[in-house]
């Protein structure tokens, strides 16, 4: 019998299922809607006037159709359309056609004949091009139908000549989307069609109306994008489109150019007005940079972008983008970057400018100034001074890009982008940090350049500090003073804003460890120390000591002369910071020290080993010793679990892995507790506190089941099966628990109901995974099953207990990558004494900043909740803009919760922390059943299926001191 | 034709701005303003020149004004109150509110302070006022049936605009100042591609090309913060309006930026009333100001205080715009009386200083300097210069040139030597016409006019139905009356030209006659025409009719023997007009002879 059954679930899983669901959505059809295309018919035939119909029609376009009755209901429209006269019933009729040929499932081939006909005897303009509308959709809809695309394209090919500009638009995008893009295909075909598309498109580039010029560039582009080699010729034509009147074709010829430029690098084309030639991509970089100083916002914004995506361009052509030459009164004049650089280079820095020190120096030869260059010349100047910001951030991101690919670009763009974190737009000068953070490992930043990057440091805007400070993490700098102004200003930036601390102390780690024989001649003087004199020793708490101790110490791991330098104090200094900030101070290699961390060798990988092993030796003696005595396997789980919860706290990057495992098996080991109490067997009055253990107990594993599969990050499919069969296992407890507990058959009916459903949807969810679940409850369980579908609930329960107690302990793999989601929360700090006062009934804007790690999606699962002393909370949803996304896998929460209640007598304290929401319908297995696009088939779906919703606190709560004061009258 | 002359205003000269145009007909006065540099009737532009005798309302049929500096507008009372005009004036809102606060001002110095007499009064300016009519930007607005004008943002002052004047299809598009980079407050000058037959640009820059603005702009608050991070005192003296509003901006974010607490001062006065107007017309402002306006409105400074006297000998770092700008008297030469002793403060000159006054000596790097009453006044405060100017410069009027297309240019503001080379690169680039007229000539510019005509629509539609399809870029030979009547054109078709003029239809038929050398029989003879003309016009109907001539549509052809010679064949062309083209075809074949080989 068993056998049988395994068979069946294996051999026609999938497709039991599937039919089921066919079988009952249609069935359900049939009796709700009887004909969806009679009731149409029948309205049809009734309505009286043109308005009457559309009405109608309006109403039956609301609600979806079935696939089976698509074709009808199509028929029908298309009688109605013949007999129609008033236009835009048909335009309605004919949108509708496209509307169901997108249905899905319906193979719209039967009623293409039809559609193309209705085209015949059209003459409204307006339904001519929704009727070649719905024949793109047919179209789209029958990819692998070359003879059918063929058709319609000569269809779309007849109505080119339409007078009116909509059909025509049609017309193009029609071919664009439907034209022949093989060669060969075209070839075998039909010769008579197979004409060139791309001649027939390129004839409209002149067409009178814009809209149609452009429709005729985009059906270009979209025939590129579908793989079809556009023909140089077309570069000309796309050239003389520049010039347009109209913003739009301007733009799309824009792109068009790119497309080609992309195509035909090299090829050469001729200069007009002169004998020379170029490459092409060369000609178009110009012609592109040209359009940066276009008259409309949105051309120059699209040519900015494009220009960062053009790396093939020679480099003399890049380098001109950032010239523009000065002249005043025809005469030469230095940039004052130029000057900068003279200033610094001769020795003589930050001078007072003195008037007419941009004094203009040599004659220009008047012939030779282009003021209107055709090249490339300052494109980047303009864009960056460009009136909207739009433009702006795009010409950064452009600058970005090509600085990426070329080194010599990038020493050259520096001066544009410090210049450029001057911005007023604040967007504007975070992306020019950021750009500048990106192309760090190609500059390396004159002492100048570094006076203007640090003096952002003092921005108000803590985005803006925190992005510089990453960059400066990265930098290079060239000379000690420069790292001492470096440190000097990220001093005063610690001063004036204490909160960025933490990410002050990470900038100097790096900087210290990048430039550690830059920071050697600087360690007397960081440390004030004296060659005779002792000096006093420096407050250990203060946050800019251990700012200066950080890039010391970092700078000392790779220059090992540097401790020699340190007094007595630095040492006992150091000791304590490695062991309070061991993140931010290295391993040091100390003179006349026993070595504190000796064991810690300073090359990682063969460290990293032994800890792995670790962890994999523990887990796999905890899954050998199954046949151990209960006692046994308890001691070893709790040995374990405590050793493996070390293991995280020491090794960062193997915490995840630890906690994930340290839960499943605290779980593991919650169920044998649970289920080893010698108490079952006991009459139920008597183990009240029994059942009070077990039942807690089921609940934790729930809870921590929950956990496991949503608070980390990388968690495969493997895994959640594995997590899913504990939580199985839960509720088996639970039923067991309760049935003994409470009285009466008639609520455990529907519990066991319930239990089962569940079974059987993980049955479903995993039917891939249950090979591998050999022995284990489930494997057990679904053995079991026709005879717990039919028996009482009393013995379900009995079977259920058994089966538990039998079943194996199942192995958890791990995957590659294991994070576990935290979350910090930075502000509030929880120690202010001082109470934030507000009048009761008002509210109170509380500024939470919190930062948040391996959290996925966190704008949807974020929630922060706020519990008020009398047991009320409150659950705030942070708006998506709250998020920042620093870096990969790392967010960054800044948001306001607003605060109110009734008046206090004494000031209290609240608490906030931060929850991960989840809702096991967003689970990845649940995403593997197949989810149709009508909402009548999802109520189909079991009641189990609509996920449970939650939430896991997964931040240390914070306490802040609020009070409420009564009004004032 | 378009004339175009000057008023004894700016030419090539930085100065006085007033410009005659002469545009079809109409007389449109482009700018009224005074030179600040003269005390005596050289001030005002000559408008004796605009017509010698009779009123100038009756000559004008407009004054338009760009903006609302003093050269540009400020001997708009004079001209319209004591030379007596009533016709409409022109401005933007801005300008209008802006523009009589600064003409009081200047009133008070002249008359108030210098005591001159023969000068405007409060009252005029009022009256002056009151014929002003505010247009809004990109609005067309109607002077008269003709005469249209449309302002475009010029960047440049609070309400500068750029004016297009528009008769019926020529048109000329006046700049003003303008700028076209943005700065802190303003956005830069944009124009659609409106193709004037004329653009009249100011050429101030005209040789140069400025260098970005950021490095400008960051090393003026680098100095500043440095000297109040010291300690300092830093002294801005400013003219009222105008760029003192783009540093107030750039020391108003920079301080809210960088959390800085010093104090800000700017000396009251006509500034307060000129920031109120600066608060309302946010429209008029660049990007960031409209787009954060909603949360707080820019020019309602945090930081910048009103200025008391009292506040200079204030102890602590502090910033003060202080008017007027050249340092020649006021309240900015008291206070730098006060802080010039201490090396820790630093005054910024903001522009260009005129020679003789104290800022100019202290840019020119003198140390020691000769106060009224022989005081010896040593400056030991540092001394920088900031410029800050808000003209396009050289690109910056090539590519307006760019985006506007006009057919021609004509320069105007600036001075002849600079203008010649900007001309030079404006006829090379653009392949214009350029013109550079002197103060008080008339440039004359001849413009190619289209003429527009109505044609109905079954008669377009017939016509284009004819022949291929239409096509933009190829001019189409259409048949119709054109119809002149109460100076409007018209194009019918020929049967309802005959109807409205109440003419009877006459028939005009072109006759022809073509000798053809031929022995033979007459009929024999017109069968080899017909089988010729068969052969070659294959697509026209030719038929050979049985009383002996062929018709080819409707031309007929005929053919009788000569009375003299019955070698020669005669042969009657005729047509009707409509069918010229056709039938003078026919005759050019025809004379050619028939070809050998059927003979």
């Amino acid at each position: 019998m068993a056998a049988h059954l395994k068979k069946r679930v294996y051999e026609e899983f999938t497709k039991v299922v599937q039919q089921q669901h066919e079988d009952l959505s249609t069935k359900k059809l049939r009796l709700t809607k009887p004909s969806k295309s009679a009731a149409l018919h029948v309205d049809l035939c009734k309505a009286t006037s043109p308005a009457d119909a559309l009405q109608y029609l309006l109403q039956f376009a609301r609600k979806p159709v079935e696939v089976e009755s698509v074709e009808g209901v199509v028929r029908i429209l298309l009688e109605h359309y013949y007999k129609e006269n008033d236009a835009s019933v048909r335009l309605k009729i004919a949108s509708l056609l496209g509307l169901l040929s997108k249905t899905a499932g319906f193979s719209p081939d039967c009623i293409m004949d039809d559609a193309i006909n209705t085209l015949q005897n059209e003459k409204s303009h307006q339904v001519l091009a929704q009727l070649l509308d719905t024949l793109l959709v047919i179209g789209t809809k029958l990819p692998e139908n070359p003879s059918v695309r063929m058709r319609l394209v000569e269809v779309a090919c007849k109505h080119l000549t339409d007078s009116s500009h909509g059909v025509r638009n049609k017309c193009l995008q029609l071919i664009g989307c439907l034209g022949p893009v093989e060669k060969g295909v075209a070839k075998e075909a039909e010769s008579q069609a197979a004409k060139d598309v791309q001649k027939i498109i390129g004839d409209h580039f002149n067409d009178q109306d814009p809209r149609v010029r452009t429709a005729a560039i985009k059906a270009m582009l979209q025939l590129h994008e579908r793989g079809l080699k556009l023909q140089q010729a077309i570069y000309s034509q796309a050239c003389k489109l520049l010039a347009d009147d109209y913003e739009q074709v301007r733009s799309a010829a824009v792109q068009l150019i790119w497309v080609l430029s992309q195509l035909y690098p090299e090829s050469i084309v001729p200069i007009p007005s002169s004998n020379e030639e170029i490459r092409l991509v060369d000609d178009a970089f110009g012609k592109i940079c040209h359009m940066v100083s276009d008259g409309s916002w949105v051309v120059r914004v699209q040519a900015a972008k494009l220009l960062g995506s053009m790396q093939q361009v020679s480099s003399h052509f890049l380098e001109q983008t950032l010239d523009k030459k000065l002249m005043s009164d025809l005469r030469r004049k230095r940039t004052a970057h130029e000057r900068a650089k003279e200033l610094y280079s001769s020795g003589e820095f930050s001078s007072g400018r003195k008037w007419g020190d941009d004094a203009p120096k040599e004659e220009i030869d008047t012939g030779a100034v282009n003021l209107i260059e055709s090249g490339a010349c300052g494109a980047f100047v303009h864009g960056l001074e460009d009136e909207m910001y739009e433009v702006r951030i795009a010409a950064v991101e452009a600058l970005c890009m090509l600085a990426q690919s070329s080194p010599s670009f990038a020493e050259k763009c520096l001066d544009f982008l410090v210049d450029m974190f001057n911005d007023e737009i604040e967007e504007v000068r975070l992306q020019s940090i950021h750009t500048m953070r990106k192309i760090s490992h190609n500059i390396t930043l004159r002492e100048d350049q570094l006076d203007t990057v640090l003096a952002v440091l003092e921005d108000s805007s803590r985005d803006i500090r925190e992005a510089l400070h990453e960059l400066l993490c990265c930098t290079n700098v060239s000379t000690k003073e420069g790292i001492h102004l470096a440190l000097v200003e990220l001093l005063k930036n610690l001063t004036k804003y204490p909160t960025d601390r933490e990410s002050i102390w990470k900038c100097l780690k790096f900087l210290g460890s990048r430039h550690p024989t830059l920071v050697l001649p600087l360690v007397p003087e960081l440390l004030s120390t004296h060659p005779f004199f002792d000096t006093p020793e420096p407050d250990m708490d203060d946050p800019a000591y251990i700012a200066v101790l950080v890039l010391i110490f970092n700078a000392a791991k790779s220059c090992p002369t540097m401790p020699a330098l340190f007094s007595d104090h630095t040492f006992r200094h150091y000791a304590y910071l490695r062991d309070s900030l061991s993140h931010l101070v290295p391993p040091l290699r100390l003179p006349g020290r026993k070595l504190v961390s000796s064991p810690v060798s300073p090359s990682i990988t063969p460290h990293e080993d032994p800890s792995q092993q670790f962890l994999h030796q523990s887990l796999e003696r905890v899954y050998n010793l199954q046949h151990l005595d209960p006692q046994g396997i308890q001691e070893l789980l709790e040995f374990t679990i405590r050793d493996l919860q070390r293991l995280g706290e020491l090794q960062s990057e193997l915490a995840g892995m630890a906690d994930f495992t340290a839960t499943y098996l605290q779980c593991q080991l919650l169920l044998i507790k649970a289920l080893q109490e010698k108490l079952w067997n006991v009459a139920a009055p008597l183990y009240l506190k029994q059942n009070a253990l077990a039942s807690a107990a089921a609940k934790q594993i729930l809870d921590e089941t929950y956990k496991m599969e949503f608070m980390y990050s990388g968690v495969e499919s493997r895994q959640v099966v594995i997590i899913h069969h504990m939580r199985l296992q839960a509720k088996a407890l639970q039923l067991i628990v309760t049935a003994r507990t409470t009285r009466g058959v008639e609520p455990l009916f529907g519990m066991c109901e319930k239990f089962l459903q569940e079974v059987d949807s993980f049955q479903r969810c995993f039917i891939s995974e249950l090979p591998h679940m050999q022995g284990s409850f489930v494997d057990k369980l679904l053995d079991l099953m026709p005879r717990l579908v039919t028996s009482k609930p009393s013995e379900v329960v009995k079977i259920l207990q058994t089966t538990l107690r039998q079943s194996t302990f199942l192995h958890l793999p791990l995957p590659e990558q294991l994070h576990r989601a935290t979350a910090n929360i930075i502000e509030p700090t929880g120690e202010s004494d001082n109470p934030l006062r507000f009048t009761s009934g008002l509210v109170v804007a509380l500024d939470v900043d919190a930062t948040l790690e391996h959290v996925q999606d966190p704008q949807g699962t974020v929630k922060v909740q706020v519990l008020y002393p009398d047991g009320q909370a409150q659950l705030i949803h942070p708006k998506p803009a709250d998020f920042r996304n620093p870096g990969p896998g790392r967010y960054r929460l800044i948001t306001q919760v607003y605060l109110s209640h009734t008046a206090w007598t004494e000031p209290c304290q609240i608490e906030v922390r931060l929850l991960l929401a989840y809702n096991s319908n967003r689970s990845k297995a649940s995403a593997r059943i197949p989810k149709s696009t009508w909402n009548e088939s999802l109520e189909a779906l079991p009641p189990s299926e609509n996920g449970i919703e939650g939430t896991i606190p997964f931040s240390k709560p914070v306490k802040v001191y609020i009070m409420p004061k009564p009004a004032r009258r | 034709f378009l004339a175009f002359s000057l008023c004894p205003g700016a030419g090539q000269d930085v100065g006085r701005s007033c410009i005659l145009v002469s545009i079809a007909g109409k007389n449109v006065m482009l700018d009224c303003g005074m030179h600040m540099g003269y005390n005596d009737d050289r001030r005002f532009p000559d408008f004796s020149y605009i017509t010698q005798n009779g009123r100038l309302t009756d000559f004008l049929d407009c004054v338009i004004i760009s903006h609302f500096h003093l050269d540009h507008c400020g001997a708009l009372p004079y001209f319209s109150e004591m030379v007596g005009y009533d016709g409409p004036i022109y401005m933007t809102h801005p300008t209008k509110a802006i523009c009589p606060i600064l003409l009081e001002d200047y009133r008070k110095i002249t008359v108030d302070k210098k005591g001159e007499t023969n000068f405007f009064t409060s009252q005029m300016i009022k009256d002056c006022m009151k014929k002003v009519v505010a247009v809004h930007l990109h609005q067309t607005v109607q002077v008269d049936e003709e005469l249209e004008i449309k302002a475009y943002y010029a960047g440049h002052v609070l309400g500068a605009a750029m004016f297009q004047i528009k008769v019926g299809c020529e048109s000329v598009v006046y700049t003003g100042d303008y700028n076209m980079t943005p700065d802190r407050h303003l956005g830069a000058a944009w124009i659609d591609k409106c193709r004037p037959d004329l653009l009249i640009s100011e050429s101030t820059y005209a040789t140069t090309i400025r260098d970005s603005k950021r490095c400008r702009e960051r090393d003026f608050l680098k100095k500043v913060h440095e000297t109040v991070e010291r300690g300092g005192k830093v002294l801005i003296p400013v003219f009222a309006l105008g760029r003192a509003q783009e540093l107030c901006i750039l020391l108003e974010t920079f301080w809210e930026r960088m959390n800085l607490k010093a104090p800000i001062y700017f000396s009251t006065g006509l500034t307060e009333k000129a920031n109120h107007y600066y608060k309302l017309f946010i429209t008029w402002t660049n990007q960031k100001i409209r787009k954060t306006f909603v949360q707080r409105n820019m020019f309602e400074f945090k930081h910048i205080k009103a200025f008391d006297r009292a506040f200079a000998d204030n102890p602590g770092p502090m910033v003060v715009f202080a008017t007027p700008g050249m340092l020649h008297a006021g309240q900015s030469l008291q206070i730098f009386r006060k802080w010039a002793g201490n090396e820790k403060n630093m005054v910024i000159m903001p522009g260009y200083c005129v020679q003789g006054t104290v800022g100019h000596k202290i840019l020119s790097g003198q140390r020691k300097l000769e106060m009224e009453g022989r005081q010896i006044l040593e400056v030991k405060m540092q001394v920088e210069y900031m410029s800050f100017s808000a003209h396009a410069d050289a690109k910056g009027i090539m590519q307006l040139i760019r985006q506007a297309e006009p057919r021609n240019v004509l320069l105007v503001h600036g001075e002849a030597k600079k203008m010649e080379f900007l001309k030079q690169k404006i006829e090379q680039e653009f392949h214009v016409s350029c013109y550079m007229p002197a103060n008080g000539e008339t440039t004359t510019i001849f413009t190619n006019p289209s003429i527009p005509v109505d044609i109905s629509l079954g008669l377009l539609k017939r016509e284009a139905a004819i022949g291929p399809v239409p096509d933009a870029k190829k001019p189409k030979l259409m048949h119709g009356t054109l119809l002149m009547k109460d100076n409007s054109f018209r194009l019918v078709s020929p049967e309802q030209a005959l109807k409205e003029l109440g003419l009877a239809e006459h028939q005009l038929r072109f006759t022809c006659r073509v000798h053809i050398q031929d022995p033979r029989k007459e009929h024999e003879t017109v069968l080899r025409v017909y089988n010729h003309l068969k052969g070659v016009l294959k697509d026209y109907s030719v038929q050979h009719l049985p009383d002996g001539s062929i018709t080819v549509e409707s031309i007929l052809i005929q053919a009788t023997a000569h009375s003299e010679d019955q070698g020669t064949k005669v042969l009657l062309v005729s047509w009707t007009y409509q069918d010229e083209e056709l039938g003078s075809y026919l005759t050019s074949l025809l004379k050619k002879g028939l070809p050998q080989s059927t003979s």
